[in-house]
């Protein structure tokens, strides 16, 4: 006759109390979770196509040179928002990199140990504060300050087509600057950790030959960490590409390609956010969603070039890229 | 060299004391009891406040976890437990790509997603496009946080006859716990002040809105549709909002940090 203890064994001889059974759940089930990643992003990557096919046929690359988008007569060319997001990222990147590049420095070989982690902090916060809490600051006090600026560069140098507009603080530069202000701590941290990465025998290997503390930098180190830092440009020039909220309250929302920075102008995401709730022709949808598509691939290109340029330097996870 | 490496790290602090300063500046005059429990007033009528979207906006929040957390603490759990194989570094490339789309993008795809087949904004599509974006935050500092667990502990729980996934749950997530919120605290702080997604998703709605099922206000939406308005009480309100906003990023960061602190050191 077969005891309670005898089925005991008899069970776990057969692997289900011991928990074998238990850990082939738990690992098909986290295995599940995490392919919902994979899931996602394929889904993502499907509609876009799927909802956008109707645009590309009808315009195919048309789409990317067309100036006239006129959702009334359906002819929908995108490259307004082509040349608005790319020329305010190009701004934004100008603007931040120089200084960020230099605080990177600073955080990294320069600044007191005590000074190092307080510093990292603000400039975390930085990259906390919300983009439409930039976007209303950026309405409400950067764009009267730019105003009386805009209108004294216009006066000296107006015979230059880049400052020939009219000044009303609301534009390409306005947009610039804010772009500017949200990817500085992302470049910063990046730039920050793939410096530190750089082993110390190059630097040491700087001083034994007489080199200053500036000499190592300039030389060695930076040379070793430069294509990291291209890296986080890039890493950066990915958050400026699909930036929304901030860029859409300064930038005017006007679709005209204009050399001059003062000028309103429009971005790719501005038009999704402004257009893609009031858009009700099959066309007009499928020509945003092809947008959104654009803005898709482009940042996914992006983003693994920046990252592989990162990796090369900081082998290993790049963790300082924090969302 | 000192000088113009400070002065670039002054340039950069420069514009956070800037907003810092204007939000608590402007937005300080528009807070009141009223701001925290009135609902939004039509326009031409002074007062009234945003009850009904800061009720919306925690509500968002919780969906979002809801969606976020399980993938992101799981699947990271997958990635550091069984993590050496091409899925696991298909999925580590693509949670990088994730966090790299664009909040509007990934707002579309839900559109397409949950808002077309039920056939209106709902909050439940906001919690989605949200927990989307908690995702990669959430799964990557799991999974770093998880591998930091010293073998060794895993070891004395296996040895003991704990099961391998007694083992993660009962010791090794039990000491990965602090990182584990932390990372969550970050992605929460993140999508708290999304506003891109929101637009397409959740939309808005000047009443109160506890069903899940129907358009939801947020803060950021709300911040948004003030700001842009020409009138003097609306701007005054969004000021505020974004008050309210900025003060509860600033608690969580400084709790992720305080959390983490002394335990394990944030890989960074």
């Amino acid at each position: 006759m077969e005891t309670a203890v005898d089925r005991t064994r008899s069970l776990k001889r057969r692997g289900i109390f011991t928990g074998r059974f238990g850990d082939g759940i738990f690992k098909w089930t986290t295995l599940l979770f995490a392919a919902c990643v994979i899931a996602v992003i394929a889904l993502l990557a499907y509609l876009l196509v799927a909802d956008s096919l109707p645009a590309i046929r009808t315009f195919s690359w048309r789409f990317l040179s067309g100036r006239t988008w006129d959702p009334v007569h359906d002819v929908f060319g995108g490259l307004p928002f082509v040349y608005g997001t790319v020329v305010s990222s190009a701004l934004a990147l100008l603007l931040a990199f120089p200084i960020s590049l230099g605080a990177a420095i600073f955080l990294s070989e320069l600044a007191p140990p005590w000074l190092r982690n307080p510093l990292s902090f603000l400039i975390e916060l930085l990259a906390a504060v919300p983009s439409v809490v930039y976007g209303i600051w950026g309405i409400f006090v950067l764009v009267p300050f730019l105003r009386p600026i805009e209108a004294w560069l216009g006066m000296r140098l107006g015979f230059v087509p880049l400052f020939s507009g009219p000044p009303y603080g609301i534009g390409m530069l306005a947009a610039g600057l804010i772009l500017a202000i949200m990817v500085l701590p992302i470049i910063i941290a990046v730039s920050r950790d793939v410096l530190r990465a750089v082993p110390v025998s190059q630097r040491e290997a700087a001083y034994a030959l007489g080199a200053t503390r500036w000499e190592a930098i300039r030389g060695p180190v930076l040379r070793y960490a430069r294509a990291g830092i291209l890296g986080a440009i890039i890493l950066g020039l990915g958050r400026a590409l699909g930036e929304t909220m901030a860029v859409t309250m300064v930038i005017g929302n006007t679709p005209t390609i204009s050399p001059c920075i003062f000028d309103p102008a429009y971005t790719m995401p501005s038009v999704l956010a402004n257009e893609f709730m009031e858009a009700t022709g099959r066309l007009h949808i499928a020509a945003l969603m092809e947008i959104a598509l654009l803005l898709f691939v482009v940042t996914i290109v992006i983003n693994a070039i920046a990252r592989l340029l990162i990796w090369s330097v900081a082998r290993g996870a790049p963790s300082g890229v924090k969302e | 060299m000192w000088v113009v490496a400070v002065l670039c790290v002054l340039a950069a602090i420069l514009p956070l004391v800037l907003v810092l300063y204007y939000v608590i500046a402007q937005g300080a005059s528009g807070i009141n009891l009223d701001f925290f429990t009135k609902l939004p007033k039509p326009v031409g009528e002074p007062g009234g406040g945003m009850a009904n979207a800061i009720v919306g906006s925690l509500i968002l929040v919780g969906l979002a976890s809801l969606v976020g957390l399980p993938i992101g603490i799981l699947g990271g759990v997958y990635l550091a437990e069984f993590g050496n194989n091409r899925f696991a570094w298909t999925v580590r490339f693509l949670a990088d790509v994730l966090s790299g789309v664009p909040s509007i993008v990934v707002g579309i795809f839900i559109w397409a997603m949950v808002v077309v087949p039920t056939h209106r904004l709902s909050g439940m599509a906001g919690g989605a496009a949200l927990g989307v974006m908690m995702i990669p935050t959430v799964m990557r500092t799991t999974e770093e946080l998880v591998r930091l667990v010293p073998m060794s502990l895993r070891e004395a729980s296996l040895s003991l006859g704990a099961t391998h996934w007694r083992t993660v749950f009962k010791v090794v997530l039990v000491a990965a716990k602090g990182g584990v919120v932390t990372g969550i605290l970050l992605a929460v702080s993140r999508i708290a002040g999304e506003a891109a997604p929101l637009l397409l998703t959740a939309g808005s709605s000047p009443f109160w809105s506890t069903r899940i099922d129907q358009p939801m206000p947020s803060l950021p939406v709300q911040i948004f549709t003030y700001a842009i308005q020409p009138y003097d009480d609306w701007h005054r309100q969004a000021w505020a909002a974004a008050l309210v906003l900025v003060s509860l990023v600033c608690v969580l960061s400084v709790a992720a940090r305080y959390v983490t602190r002394g335990r394990f050191r944030m890989v960074r």
